[in-house]
């Protein structure tokens, strides 16, 4: 298999993606609305009851809303990763895995690729939404603009990775509720994407330490730090070590014959 | 001139659990020929298809492409196979051009090869005007259509068709069948043809009757016919599966 092929095959994944996504402007439009109903409204109504002290990577007081907004750009890339999930059965479902399956191409390249694309889409998705909060007021530092990059792309990869595994557990695509409740909530608001861990840690020790092996958390962080233009080193590494871990869970996981099974055929 | 047979399948059986699906099947598809492969539903055709496309790891037995194991080159197997699925496999929220280009990127062909290509086979099935419509907004005869062209894009040898006409009106399942056929005439392509339907079969297509997952026939239908002293394929197929004809 040469190189070419399997660029022209990462460039057909990506493209199929960006069509969909395209076509799914209420996809693009949800993925906005729902972090910034969390900045303007969820975060005006606690920055009173929230306090945030001093901590790193910030160096001076900081609003709630700055404290909320790398866990709002991770928020988007874990409901896209986990929207991946729903893709993939949603083609299984349909069918139109089979053309996947049907390429002369490695598949584990095919699911690298479709893991590439899902994080370019969700790493755009987070650029609108910081641009709106900045609307809002919530102003990093322009460089961490650019800084943030390469910890955006670990992370949506690291939950797109949990997300094509996950679809390999879905059976149906009615099954994808309990995703929202037992994945994507829990990962959620057992981090430090809403409040930091210290304050979890003053009500409940055992919470904490929920949120502390959590890699949603590490993930936040890695972003939190790097939109601040540092280098939060255990968080990168705990969000590496988990990305690789479930990319080889998805890739291992993927099973073909689950494809054909989802649409029983008769004859 | 190569006479070995495009594909052999040797000795396959296939289990889902306790149940047999499929139980020492044996057959070959020879060289540009329109091969028709019938069944009664349930006979085990689609088991077969997943298997002859890899979507199904083989369990017991030989698929030999070219007299080559495919499990031993299984991407020069693929890039060589061209299917339509019983269930329609299109995007139906893509136009047919991204369909198509969705499916050549995939098989490693650039964009450039992608468009002529694609122009090629949408004139030749008559769909060229509809090229960037949403697959949503075709009828059944030109989804199916495209399904052929995508199936056409990457230049298989071999063309393998799973109810392709299921679902459809007489006349379009007509046109299906005669841009088929005509692929083998024109293009030395190897068909296989799955259908429970009698009259997409003509008397000399080379016939492989599936019964309760079993071969129970197999040869040219008019020969098989002579043989066993029946008329018609129709009484053939009623008397080796016991299912009415379609």
């Amino acid at each position: 298999m040469n190189l070419n092929t399997c660029l022209y095959a990462f460039n057909g994944v990506v493209k199929r993606e960006f069509w969909r996504f395209i076509q799914q402007r209420s996809r693009f439009l949800s993925a906005l609305v729902r972090p910034l109903l969390w900045l303007v409204v969820f975060a005006a109504g606690f920055r009173a009851a929230l306090g945030v002290a001093i901590i790193p990577p910030y160096q001076t007081y900081i609003t709630y809303e700055t404290y909320i907004a790398p866990g709002l750009c991770c928020m988007i890339l874990l409901f896209n990763g986990m929207q991946s999930s729903l893709s993939m059965v949603y083609d299984r479902e349909m069918g139109s895995m089979k053309v996947l399956l049907m390429s002369p191409v490695p598949r584990s390249w095919l699911l690298v690729s479709k893991l590439l694309a899902i994080a370019l889409i969700s790493i755009l998705q987070v650029y609108a939404f910081l641009g709106l909060a900045w609307l809002a007021g919530v102003e990093p530092p322009l460089w961490g603009l650019v800084t943030v990059l390469p910890a955006l792309v670990l992370v949506a990869l690291l939950l797109g990775a949990i997300g094509l595994f996950l679809s390999a557990r879905i059976r149906q695509l009615e099954n994808f509720a309990g995703v929202m409740n037992f994945v994507i909530f829990p990962m959620f608001f057992l981090s430090s994407a809403l409040y930091p861990l210290w304050k979890m840690r003053e009500s409940s020790e055992w919470l904490y330490w929920v949120c502390q092996y959590n890699p949603f958390t590490h993930a936040v962080e890695l972003v939190r730090f790097a939109l601040y233009q540092q280098l939060n080193l255990p968080a990168l590494a705990i969000t590496l070590g988990c990305t690789v871990l479930f990319t080889l869970l998805a890739i291992l996981s993927f099973n073909p014959e689950r494809t054909v099974r989802a649409a029983p055929a008769r004859g | 001139m190569n006479e070995q047979p495009a594909i052999e399948v040797r000795h396959l059986s296939h289990r889902y659990g306790a149940r047999l699906a499929l139980d020492r099947v044996s057959l070959t598809l020879q060289r540009g020929g329109f091969n028709a492969l019938l069944g009664p539903n349930g006979a085990g055709k689609s088991t077969l298809f997943a298997l002859l496309t890899r979507l199904y790891r083989i369990q017991q037995g030989d698929i030999l492409f070219e007299g080559v194991p495919v499990d031993e080159a299984p991407r020069h197997y693929l890039g060589h196979l061209g299917v339509v699925f019983q269930q329609s496999t299109l995007d139906l929220d893509l136009t047919v051009q991204q369909n198509l280009e969705y499916h050549g990127a995939l098989h490693g062909l650039s964009s450039r090869q992608i468009r002529a290509r694609a122009a090629c086979e949408l004139e030749w099935l008559g769909l060229a005007e509809r090229r960037h419509d949403r697959v949503r907004a075709l009828n059944g005869g030109h989804r199916r259509r495209v399904e052929i062209a995508r199936a056409l894009l990457h230049q298989p040898s071999v063309l393998l068709l799973d109810e392709a006409s299921a679902g459809l009106d007489i006349a379009s399942r007509q046109t299906i069948n005669r841009a088929v056929r005509s692929l083998c005439n024109e293009r030395g392509l190897t068909v296989l043809w799955a259908t429970h339907l009698l009259e997409e079969v003509a008397p000399d297509d080379p016939l492989i009757i599936l019964h309760r997952g079993r071969v129970c026939a197999r040869g040219s239908g008019a020969a098989i016919c002579r043989e066993q002293g029946i008329d018609s394929v129709t009484e053939l197929f009623e008397r080796l599966t016991g299912a009415p004809a379609a």
